[in-house]
């Protein structure tokens, strides 16, 4: 009973971090969410123990995160993404006061203390504008892999400027601009750009205080990263675990539990 | 730990509240059916003259509280597509859209029948879709519209000018004679004062009962509980029976205060919520809270009919004078922003909250806009935490469950792990063991 996970299951991807008692992350895991939630869960668990080479009763506790944190059934207990996020970018940079996370549905910004506590945030609305699902539709569009066109952004030499951040009608603009000759990079920076723009305006309602951390899975992306950091005129922290930084906030939160014996949080 | 098993309070008060309302809906249905003459007249919440009405002996019918009720039972959304079929677009007030699409139903709703208007008797306080909303009902139905034009407040201590309150008091003037047309009787003046004495015992009664959640644990939620106690504040507001409503609310209330009772086993946070609820899903929103132990100690939803606890009240020897300022200051949809955050800091202060909950309607940008830099001034220069989220008061569309539980379970997270970390340090401080 060494060990604590966490569990955060994205729209997207499903994500696991298991930790030793010293809170250093012995196991990761990634898998497609999918329309099986709980099934997402439970192979992302058992992927993180196999790789750690331990069993389910090595694991003293486990909390589960993200939309689909209620359907971490073997979990002990579920945290939003939003404590989690604050508390993975800590771990991974301690001096983070704001967090920037875009996930496949959801862009955060994260005022953060400094000792990794939520202090604000703001998000999108209902409406998923400006989130992951643009870029990969955007990629979509252009036919090309979501994984490419961040590299592919920073080759820009007139970016295009996106009249929309809406995740349909993004198509119809970037077909519009393929009409006209435009180049494939100078459309994608026109793409990177207006989430850029519409995450900073967010960012500016928790205020943007140094240091900022960039966490989930669009920090992968380059150009994102490039443009969010032109815009803010700052460098961010994007760590190579910035995709499980909700995970890893679950699995600290589940090692506070273990180690204090008390509910942290409810 | 939070819990999902919210048990939250039922008490007499919610009882007599449903016999009043059906009594209310019987009278509407019975004149809808031609069982009965006494005349209505169509008005909205904000700032209207009801006692005016109740003194000619007419019955004031609400479409917004008509409506609300629709959604509460789920069947706001057909209607809202009723009209949306004759052309109202989809970001078009819910509360007009339901309301036209029940006319187009015949006025038939499950409380009851809905009489066409005798009279539309909108009244201008800074939402012209509604001036709209009542130039539509007349072209539907055929019913005379009047609108009472109420000067917005422009001063910075909220204080309407004398003119203001005589351009008011003047239009209720040629109200009176309106009246006097439909009905075919002169005003009984003596009728008026009784009816406006009893708005004066009711308002005194309900700040009373605002009072009583400074105390800890408030007594009641003053968002969610308060709605049933608004419903006769409303409908019912001049008559006896109001009066009677009242006493016995605060009788039940000032004794769950003395005992300690509150509307939940554990009153863990207090807070202030800002905004209209979101109807078609009260009781899962309400849960979202109450899982946290978080009970509304204010709430500006229930001043949108008035504001009494700071102090006004109807004056029965100037009665259409205290009609006006109330509908002129002490009406929270004819304030300015500025005002409305001086109402929720005195909440804030005075109520002694941890949180301000501010709660967007789509339908309603006109009161909604502006509530980015509400919530801006809460958290930057007052330092209260503050949750901004969005959804509906009558558009089940714009609901989205997971996204608002996420924000609300985020926001208490915080304040709890917080709360936890101040607590801790303040054991180190004395020298304890963390």
């Amino acid at each position: 009973m060494r060990y604590s996970v966490g569990v955060d299951v994205g729209s997207t991807q499903t994500k696991a971090v298991l930790l030793d008692a010293d809170r250093r992350i012995v196991a990761r895991s990634l898998v497609d969410t999918g329309a099986y939630l709980v099934r997402a869960a439970e192979r992302a668990y058992e992927k993180a123990l196999a790789e750690a080479g331990i069993v389910r009763g090595d694991v003293g506790y486990v909390i589960g995160t993200g939309y689909g944190r209620f359907k971490v059934a073997f979990g002990d207990d579920q945290v939003t993404e939003i404590s989690c996020h604050a508390k993975g970018a800590w771990a991974l940079f301690p001096n983070t006061r704001t967090v920037i996370d875009i996930g496949g549905q959801d862009t955060k910004a994260i005022k953060v203390s400094d000792r990794g506590e939520v202090l604000d945030f703001a998000m999108n609305d209902k409406c998923a504008a400006g989130s992951g699902r643009f870029l990969t539709n955007s990629a979509e569009a252009l036919g090309m892999d979501v994984g490419a066109i961040g590299e592919r952004s920073l080759e820009a030499k007139t970016p295009v400027r996106l009249s929309t951040v809406c995740t349909i009608f993004v198509e119809t603009d970037i077909l519009s601009y393929l009409a006209q000759g435009k180049k494939v990079e100078d459309i994608l920076a026109g793409v990177h750009g207006a989430i850029g723009s519409r995450t900073v305006a967010l960012v500016r309602r928790v205020g943007s205080e140094a240091e900022v951390t960039f966490t989930g899975g669009v920090s992968r992306n380059i150009g994102m990263v490039r443009s969010i950091e032109e815009k803010l005129d700052l460098r961010l922290n994007v760590s190579g675990d910035s995709h499980y930084t909700g995970a890893l906030g679950a699995a600290i939160f589940a090692m506070e539990r273990m180690q204090s014996g008390v509910e942290v949080l409810a | 730990m939070t819990t999902d098993k919210a048990i939250h309070y039922q008490g007499h008060v919610h009882e007599l509240q449903k016999k009043l309302m059906a009594d209310y809906y019987a009278q509407l249905t019975a004149i809808a059916k031609g069982q009965s003459s006494t005349k209505n007249a169509h008005l909205l919440i904000a700032g209207n003259p009801v006692e005016l009405i109740r003194a000619f002996g007419m019955i004031p019918v609400f479409p917004e509280v008509n409506v609300l009720q629709l959604a509460v039972r789920k069947q706001s959304l057909p209607l809202i597509q009723k009209a949306e079929e004759l052309g109202y677009a989809v970001d078009n007030c819910a509360y007009v859209k339901a309301d036209v699409g029940l006319y187009m139903n015949g006025y038939q709703a499950p409380y009851g029948t809905v009489p066409k208007a005798d009279l539309l008797l909108c009244n201008y306080v800074g939402c012209n879709v509604y001036l709209n909303w009542f130039e539509h009902l007349a072209e539907l139905t055929g019913a005379p519209a009047v609108n009472i034009d109420v000067p917005f407040i422009r001063s910075a201590d909220g204080e309407p000018s004398t003119a203001d309150l005589h351009y008011v008091v003047k239009q209720l003037e040629e109200l009176v004679a309106r009246l006097e047309e439909i009905t075919g009787t002169s005003l009984d003046y003596g009728k008026l004062r009784r009816t406006v004495e009893n708005s004066a015992l009711v308002g005194e009664m309900w700040a009373e009962i605002k009072d009583l959640t400074k105390r800890r644990p408030a007594p009641y939620d003053a968002y969610f509980d308060s709605v049933t106690m608004m419903a006769v504040l409303y409908c019912l507001r001049g008559t006896d029976e109001a009066v009677t409503f009242f006493q016995a609310a605060r009788a039940e209330l000032t004794e769950r205060a003395a005992k300690g009772e509150g509307p939940l086993p554990e009153e863990r946070f207090r807070v202030v919520i800002e905004g209209p609820p979101p109807w078609p899903f009260l009781r899962v929103f309400r849960d979202m809270f109450s899982r946290w132990g978080a009970v509304a100690v204010a709430s500006t939803y229930s001043t949108v009919g008035g504001i009494w606890e700071f102090g006004f009240r109807h004056d029965p020897q100037r009665p259409l004078e205290s009609i006006a300022r109330h509908m002129l200051q002490y009406n929270l949809c004819n304030r300015t922003f500025l005002q409305r955050y001086d109402q929720m800091a005195r909440y804030v202060d005075e109520w002694d909250a941890d949180a301000v909950v501010i709660h967007s309607v789509k339908s309603c940008r006109l009161f909604s806009a502006g509530q980015g830099d509400m919530r801006e001034y809460f958290v930057r220069e007052r330092e209260v935490p503050t949750l901004l989220i969005e959804s509906d008061l009558e558009d089940p569309r714009y609901f989205s469950q997971a996204q608002l539980r996420n924000r609300v379970d985020a926001f208490f997270e915080a304040l709890a792990q917080r709360r936890l970390t101040a607590a801790s340090d303040a054991a180190v401080a004395a020298g304890g063991r963390r």
